[in-house]
């Protein structure tokens, strides 16, 4: 039953999911806010997406780098006119601008493109199929993996061998004491949504490429996996970020594959049973990270 | 150096400093004392910018300083080794001293230092590559008081450095911090310990809620604590919270 066809799509959707919560613990972990604009971010890299294949003759591969650079900025700009002015506030405050921002970015795409999907044409290439281990999957399922592996190196080693990493690592663990240090906190906060927005565009890249379309509140499905695979995986440092979608990927893999055909549809709910089994007996999820809940003040 | 006038402090609607002035001179050692809640901490915490004072002046080399970030106030040469030491736990000892060295880093100059630290904090080299939350509660400290001097601060603030050690660990970080003196460091050193401070330090100034209760030397607390247990046979306010 479990053939090379089920372990390498496990994968690649545990490695999409990964990623999907990675950039969103990267914010957590530093200013203790679930950002609800996360989603949003797929979904502005999305439309680059969109515009860039339909209105310009732009290579494949600037495409990509265009629609992931998009992504950090919005949410480098979101940071900047949004969050800043209310970080010092209540949690409550920045988790009311998150919502703010949710909506305002899916009221733009709205106003200015369409309520309606938009097609996005990526490289023919990217959704054909090939065959692996004697599995045929589509090749954009092997390319998550090795994306999210060259990122999830990257930025492990920017994590442990860089100033900035260091800083960013002990700033989720302890904010002003990190500022004591000199590290300015604009900075490590800054730093933190560039790799949010980053990871969202490249996420956007593979979501966008399997629907083959982008709406406006097509960021809603990654923002709500990426918050269940945190929940599972543990909110209190990266690694269970990674862990969390993996096992997320692998959960529901297992459920399409195992539940009969009349209840499939109840997948999601089951999905959330589990959350909340997880939310009642271990809320800290399966990697106890170091992270602190201080708050930045 | 460092001249503060007249500084109000609160958390919300609790008071914790109304109107203190003090003043540490290059190349000195002066202790804040004071028992529990006098307002040791904010004052330090309302100096490296951690909470923002509502009112006074504090002048580093006659440089406005109070409301600043504590990021500036580190660059202009304060650096605050916090009460319960904040060790980055997750980070080794390597990492900790590291991000001490932020803003002084530079490649030889970093080697140096840690070398100078290594010859303060022999402790240090053994754990170079330990979690911080794996050492001691002394070695944290030491950790604590290492991290600060990587910045090479012109002014080094120390909240209890003493708390929770043992005593041969007390008589260790006193040792430091008068051998620290004789380097030429200016240190502002917050203590429960009175009597240990008052046998290192140039000049003390007593706390009480909030407020300045005695500034001068050692001698001078001392001998007015002598008087008043001439006059009134026991222990005066002050001599009370000097020894507790
Ligand atoms: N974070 C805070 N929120 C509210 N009130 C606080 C806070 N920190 C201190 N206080 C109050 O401010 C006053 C001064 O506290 P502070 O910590 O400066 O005292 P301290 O002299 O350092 O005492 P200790 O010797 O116990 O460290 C106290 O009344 C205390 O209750
Ligand atoms: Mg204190």
């Amino acid at each position: 039953m479990i053939g090379a066809e089920f372990i390498i799509n496990t994968i690649s959707l545990g490695s999409l999911y990964a990623l999907v919560s990675l950039g969103l613990v990267f914010v957590y972990g530093i200013l203790k806010l679930v950002n609800f604009a996360y989603g949003e971010y797929v979904m502005v890299a999305g439309y680059a997406l969109y515009v860039l294949t339909a209105f310009t003759p732009v290579p494949w591969y600037l495409t990509m780098t265009l629609a992931v650079g998009f992504a950090a900025l919005i949410s480098y700009v979101t940071e900047l006119v949004a969050f800043r002015p209310v970080r010092t506030k209540s949690l409550t405050a920045m988790l009311v601008t998150s919502f703010a921002v949710s909506v305002f970015l899916q009221n733009a795409a709205l106003l200015l493109v369409s309520p309606r999907a938009r097609a996005v044409r990526l490289p023919s290439w990217f959704n054909r199929t090939i065959t692996v281990f004697d599995a045929t999957v589509p090749l954009r399922n092997i390319l998550i993996i090795v994306t999210a592996a060259v990122l999830l190196v990257g930025l492990t080693l920017l994590m442990k061998y860089t100033v900035l990493g260091i800083a960013m690592r002990a700033a989720a663990d302890k904010f002003t004491t990190t500022r004591l240090m000199g590290v300015p906190a604009n900075l490590v906060i800054s730093a933190a949504f560039i790799i949010s927005g980053t990871l969202a565009g490249v996420v956007s890249i593979f979501w966008v490429g399997r629907s083959a379309a982008v709406d406006p509140v097509i960021g809603m499905a990654p923002l709500l996996i990426a918050f269940i695979a945190t929940v599972i995986g543990g909110m209190h440092s990266l690694t269970g970020a990674v862990v969390g979608g993996f096992v997320y990927g692998l959960l529901f893999n297992t459920l399409s594959i195992m539940l009969p055909a009349s209840v499939i549809s109840y997948r999601d709910a089951i999905m959330f049973v589990i959350v909340i089994v997880f939310l009642l007996f271990r809320p800290e999820g399966i990697v106890r990270g170091s992270y602190t809940e201080e708050r930045v003040g | 150096m460092l001249k503060v006038i007249d500084l109000h402090a609160s958390y919300g609607a609790i008071t914790a400093l109304r109107g203190v002035s003090l003043e540490v001179r290059q190349g000195e050692l002066v202790a804040l004392l004071g028992v529990n809640g006098a307002g040791k901490s904010t004052a330090l915490k309302s100096i490296s910018g951690v909470l923002r004072p509502i009112q006074g002046s504090i002048r580093l080399l006659d440089e406005e300083i109070a409301n600043k970030k504590p990021e500036v106030i580190l660059r202009k040469g304060i650096s605050l080794v916090p009460e319960g030491r904040e060790i980055f736990t997750g980070l080794t000892v390597e990492e900790n001293l590291r991000l001490g060295a932020y803003t002084s880093y530079e490649r030889t100059r970093y080697q140096n230092d840690l070398e100078e630290v290594f010859t303060l904090f022999p402790i240090l080299k053994e754990r170079f590559r330990q979690a911080g939350g794996l050492l001691s509660g002394g070695e944290q400290q030491q950790l604590a008081i290492a991290r600060a001097l990587m910045s090479h601060p012109k002014l080094l603030m120390l909240d209890e450095p003493s708390l929770g050690l043992s005593p041969t660990l007390v008589d260790q970080i006193f040792e430091l911090i008068h051998s620290l003196r004789e380097r030429g460091i200016t240190i502002l050193l917050v203590e429960q310990n009175a009597e240990r401070a008052l046998e290192i330090v140039d000049r003390v100034y007593l706390l009480k809620t909030g407020s300045l209760e005695f500034s001068g030397t050692p001698e001078e607390l001392k001998s007015k604590l002598d008087i008043a247990t001439v006059y009134f046979g026991g222990a005066s306010d002050a001599e009370r919270e000097v020894s507790l």
